[in-house]
């Protein structure tokens, strides 16, 4: 079974923002959504578009029923439970197990 | 027709134009050797819209002539040589320099000429008339030597020529044989209001003067003695009378004449001599000559159809509704305006307030419109006009039509009576088919509408009615006009915009709570950042409104394509100490970054990580430097030229001007970036003209110029105000960026927010000039309220740890993105490329 790293505490992580992490060399980016629920998801940090490292810094919203992070430079737009980009099918992001313990959010090592 | 006949064109004014281009349309130009004389030295510009050059003083912008027309195809024109004489016999004409050429057909369009009166003293220096380019470069270049000038003649463009006058900078006198201005198009109620709008634009009016001579001045140039023995000094004089054809050639070649002049012509534009036709203002058809282009259109189209057999359009006299375009002053002129058809009612509504006359002409029965006289307010010119041209019956109580609209109660026409065949643009001889038919192949605002089909582009009258026709369309087409803002939103960016203020909502999260639904997007967060900062101009990253930020407004800097930002720091006006440089150069040096003048006069400096972003502001901050906002949809520079401190030519200190507006208005959000200028003088070296705000110095204060547009789809500015003190242009600029803040679409720069407005410049002048709206005074204490709690971004940022902690790029490391590398070229760092990555790789 996996073991769970503490990453950070949930407020270091602005509501409706994210930041990325580093864990095992790999850049995960960790959104924090609060529409009255807190939220938490984590997907990879590189987008494939712009081959940069910056999907943590992209908007968090929704279209339609699906929750989505919009990558800065090109806004294409990946869904959060899934890595799906919703503008081509034959892309998908890496989406990483994550978990709120009280308001510590951990990633699976 | 086997053989190719000689066609001649004599003149290349408008008319002229339009003929060629509907031979074009006709499919037969082959048929013809087609060669065009035209005596002015410019290939043919739109005479109508002559005092806008003005405007730029560049021929180009009234142009009528797209590249490569002549050429394209195998006309021949001759510009700045007239012909001086057509010989029936031989089938040739003579030139003034001396070119002959045989002819088959002639094609006269030599349009009129200014009646100057024959009073004693008229042909003195200094005295002009206004017809053409020349005219308006003559009297520019008196204008500066001057302080009065003077118009003879009180009609449509005698007060046009007024207030050119007036913009030069003169001060300006009209003086009017007839007891009112406009006499021709106006009753006597109407003339009275009309004089009054005159005198408030600063022009003074004189009327019932009989000029008797013109003499010299004691101190000014001329001195004219009026028959009841007044006299009045001016400096300039020009000529407004009337106009007469040019019908010498036809004369003198024995064509039928009018009595009072004019080449008759038949339906088919004809003259007495079948080879010859006669179109525009020289043609005299059923003993009128039409002083208005669009009946010149007509002409011109009529004779095309007869000439090539390709239609059946005959010309059948035209209607002489017209209206003035003078900035602030609505006056229009339908039909009958003075009432004189035999038993017929008239109904009109007066304010003085408002300084609003309106009458309305209609038959006995009450059924149709007759004609109408509209002053200060012409907002029904289009659909009254078009009762009375298609017959169509009015309503009961047709007063209904001019008085007050009350709330939720439409009097307007109903534009789905209309006929397909209705005219909507005389100008440009554009039919409500036209329009549906655009609107059908996919044209969705007005914009779309001016580019296809050229409406709306002459006197600009009929952009209303235009507008109601194509939302009635698109409306049948179940294209609804969905301007919701996104999924999240079911409101217009305007929409949003007087919700958050009324409710003085401070929040993404209340504003959505209250008027939305689910989380947001990347297209209603940025937006609503933008809205929230331009109401309440709080700091941008404080909790709430962190997360609605782009990533460049994030960061406070521009993201390049490897996620490393960009750093600007605010140079006003583009002018720097050699102290200031050399901190810049240091600091680049330190971080190793890569430096570039940038097109906007301040330094960029490229290649910083996000973590770095707040140390390396945190010197800048502490240099002196502050946020130039490169990253927001946000005022961006005011570029400056040297100005008069040290250019030889600058008349105002350009350079003190664009560093007080930079600063002023710096940290300003909008609905998309927004850029100004200064120029020292009209040589222009700031490139004023292509800035959302553009201000040129002139000897007396500052022309403003707006929504001009460099970029993608570059658009000239517009002349806004002229000869304006500092203090004027602040308050102008001020409610200008406010009403456009206000009002345009999401990422819409002021030059496209311009280009969709109903109403256009003119429209925008009565709200920011004239406060049509009664919005000036919020206006400008909105833009006070942001200008006083302004603050540097980067300030606040680097003095608040928490938020200097969000710019690490991991959250639970020191480390960097490994994936950022540089490499050098030309002695500076750069992104590392794809294949030199590979590369890399495949070494490492
Ligand atoms: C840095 C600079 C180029 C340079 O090296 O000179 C630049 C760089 C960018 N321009 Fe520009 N523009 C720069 C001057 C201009 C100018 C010239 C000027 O301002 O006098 C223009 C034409 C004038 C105008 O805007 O009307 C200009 C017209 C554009 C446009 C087209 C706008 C349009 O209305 O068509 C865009 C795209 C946009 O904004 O949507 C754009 C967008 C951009 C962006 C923001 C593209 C992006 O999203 O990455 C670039 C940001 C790079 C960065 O990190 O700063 N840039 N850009 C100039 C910065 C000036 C400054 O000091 O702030
Ligand atoms: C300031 C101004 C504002 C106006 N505003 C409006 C308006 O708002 N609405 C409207 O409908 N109308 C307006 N008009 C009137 C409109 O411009 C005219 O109706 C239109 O220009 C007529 O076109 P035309 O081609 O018949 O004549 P012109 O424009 O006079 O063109 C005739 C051309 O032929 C040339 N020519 C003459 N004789 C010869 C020769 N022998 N050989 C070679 N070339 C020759 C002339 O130099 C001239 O270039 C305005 C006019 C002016 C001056
Ligand atoms: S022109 Fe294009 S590539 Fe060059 S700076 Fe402007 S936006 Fe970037
Ligand atoms: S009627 Fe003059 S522009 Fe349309």
């Amino acid at each position: 079974m996996s073991k769970w790293i503490n990453i950070c505490h949930l407020d270091d992580i602005p509501a409706n923002t994210g930041r990325c992490a580093l864990l095992n060399k790999e850049q995960i980016a960790i959104f924090h959504i609060n529409d009255g629920e807190k939220r938490i998801y984590a997907v990879s940090n590189y987008c494939p578009f712009s081959e940069a490292n910056i999907i943590s810094r992209g908007i968090v919203g929704n279209l339609g029923d699906k929750t989505v992070v919009a990558s800065p430079l090109y806004k294409q737009h990946f869904e959060l439970t899934t890595g799906e980009c919703l503008e081509d099918e034959n892309v998908t992001i890496k989406i990483y197990p994550v978990r709120l313990d009280g308001d510590t959010v951990q990633l699976a090592a | 027709m086997s053989s190719v006949s000689n066609l001649l064109v004599i003149g290349n004014g408008p008319v002229g134009h339009k003929f060629l281009e509907a031979l074009v349309q006709s499919g037969k130009a082959d048929d013809y050797k087609v060669t065009i004389f035209g005596e002015e030295p410019h290939a043919a510009y739109d005479r109508v819209q002559l005092t806008a050059w003005f405007e730029t003083r560049d021929a180009k912008d009234i142009n009528m002539v797209p590249d490569g027309f002549y050429n394209d195809n195998g006309f021949t024109l001759y510009t700045n040589d007239k012909i001086t004489r057509i010989d029936r016999i031989r089938s040739v004409v003579t030139s003034e320099q001396g070119v002959e050429v045989y002819f088959d057909k002639i094609v006269l369009a030599t349009g009129s000429y200014p009646f100057v009166p024959p009073v004693l003293g008229h042909d003195r220096e200094n005295t002009f008339v206004y017809r053409t380019i020349e005219d308006l470069e003559a009297i520019t270049a008196a204008a500066q030597k001057g302080k009065v000038g003077a118009v003879i003649g009180g009609g449509l463009l005698g007060l046009e020529a007024a207030k050119a006058l007036k913009d030069l900078g003169l001060e300006t006198h009209v003086i009017e044989f007839a007891p009112r201005l406009m006499a021709v198009q106006v009753d006597d109620g109407g003339g009275a209001m009309l004089r009054k709008k005159i005198e408030d634009l600063g022009v003074s009016v004189h009327t019932q003067k009989n000029t008797q001579q013109i003499c010299d001045g004691e101190n000014t140039c001329h001195k004219m003695i009026f028959a009841d023995g007044q006299e009045l000094e001016t400096d300039l004089l020009v000529f407004s009378a009337g106009i007469r054809p040019r019908d010498e050639l036809a004369r003198n070649t024995g064509l039928g004449m009018g009595a009072r002049g004019g080449v008759v012509i038949n339906n088919n534009c004809q003259s007495s001599d079948p080879n010859i036709y006669a179109i525009g203002e020289v043609a005299l058809w059923d003993n009128r000559i039409y002083g208005l282009i669009a009946p010149g259109s007509a002409m011109a189209q009529a004779a095309v159809d007869h000439m090539t057999g390709t239609g059946d359009s005959e010309f059948a006299g035209a209607d002489m509704s017209t209206k003035l375009k003078l900035m602030g002053v609505d006056v229009a002129s339908i039909g009958d305006a003075h009432g004189n058809t035999p038993n017929c009612r008239a109904y009109t509504y007066v304010n003085d307030r408002e300084e609003i006359y309106k009458k309305i002409v209609v038959s006995e029965d009450d059924k149709h419109l007759l004609g109408a006289v509209l002053i200060g307010d012409a907002a029904e010119y289009g659909s009254l006009l078009q009762f009375m041209l298609n017959k169509m019956e009015l309503p009961p109580e047709p007063e209904g039509l001019i008085l007050p609209q009350v709330e939720g109660h439409s009097t307007g026409i109903g534009v789905d009576a209309l006929p397909d065949s209705a005219q909507l643009c005389s100008c440009m001889n554009v039919s409500k088919a036209d329009v549906v038919s655009v609107v059908e192949a996919g044209a969705a605002t007005i914009a779309d509408i001016k580019d296809s089909t050229n409406a709306a582009t002459g006197c600009g009258g009929c952009a209303a009615l235009i507008t109601q026709v194509l939302n009635a369309e698109l409306e049948k087409l179940g294209v609804e006009v969905n301007r919701d803002l996104c999924e999240h939103f079911a409101y217009t960016r305007q929409d949003l915009y007087n919700i958050i203020r009324v409710e003085k909502i401070k929040t993404f999260e209340e504003l959505l709570e209250k008027h939305g639904s689910g989380l947001g997007c990347d297209i209603c967060k940025p937006t609503i950042g933008s809205l929230l900062a331009s109401c309440w101009n709080e700091y941008i990253l404080e909790k709430p409104l962190q997360g609605l930020q782009d990533t460049n407004d994030y960061f406070l800097g521009n993201i390049q394509k490897d996620g490393t930002y960009s750093i600007v720091p605010r140079i006003a006006g583009g002018e720097i100490t050699a102290d200031k440089l050399i901190v810049l150069g240091e600091i680049a040096k330190k971080y190793n970054l890569y430096t570039k003048i940038t097109g906007g006069q301040r330094i960029d400096l490229f290649g910083a990580r996000s973590e770095q972003l707040p140390i390396i502001w945190k010197e800048l901050v502490s240099e002196g430097f502050e946020s130039g906002h490169a990253y927001g949809k946000s005022m961006r520079t005011c570029k400056s030229c040297v100005g008069s401190t040290w250019c030889r030519y600058g008349v105002q200190d350009s350079v003190a001007m664009a560093i007080m507006l930079e600063n002023r208005y710096k940290g300003l959000r909008a609905p998309h970036k927004l850029k100004m200028a200064v120029s020292g003088c009209t040589r222009e070296c700031a490139e004023a003209q292509s800035k959302d705000v553009g201000v040129i110095a002139t000897e007396k204060g500052w022309n403003l110029y707006v929504c001009g547009n460099g970029g993608m789809k570059p658009r000239h500015a517009d002349l806004f105000a002229s000869d304006i003190d500092d203090a004027t242009l602040i308050k102008t600029i001020d409610r200008f960026f406010m009403f456009y803040i206000r009002t345009a679409d999401r990422l819409q720069r002021t030059s496209v927010w311009m280009n969709n407005m109903e109403g256009g410049l003119e429209y925008l002048k009565s709200v920011i000039i004239d406060d049509k709206l009664g919005l000036c005074e919020e206006l400008e204490n909105d833009m006070s309220r942001i200008v006083g709690t302004y603050q540097c971004e980067w300030k606040t940022t680097t003095e608040d740890p928490k938020k200097v902690e969000c710019f690490n790029h991991f959250i639970n490391s020191d480390a960097s993105d490994d994936n950022v590398v540089f490499v050098k070229e030309r002695e500076q760092i750069r992104p590392i490329k794809k294949t030199e990555r590979e590369n890399l790789i495949a070494v490492g």
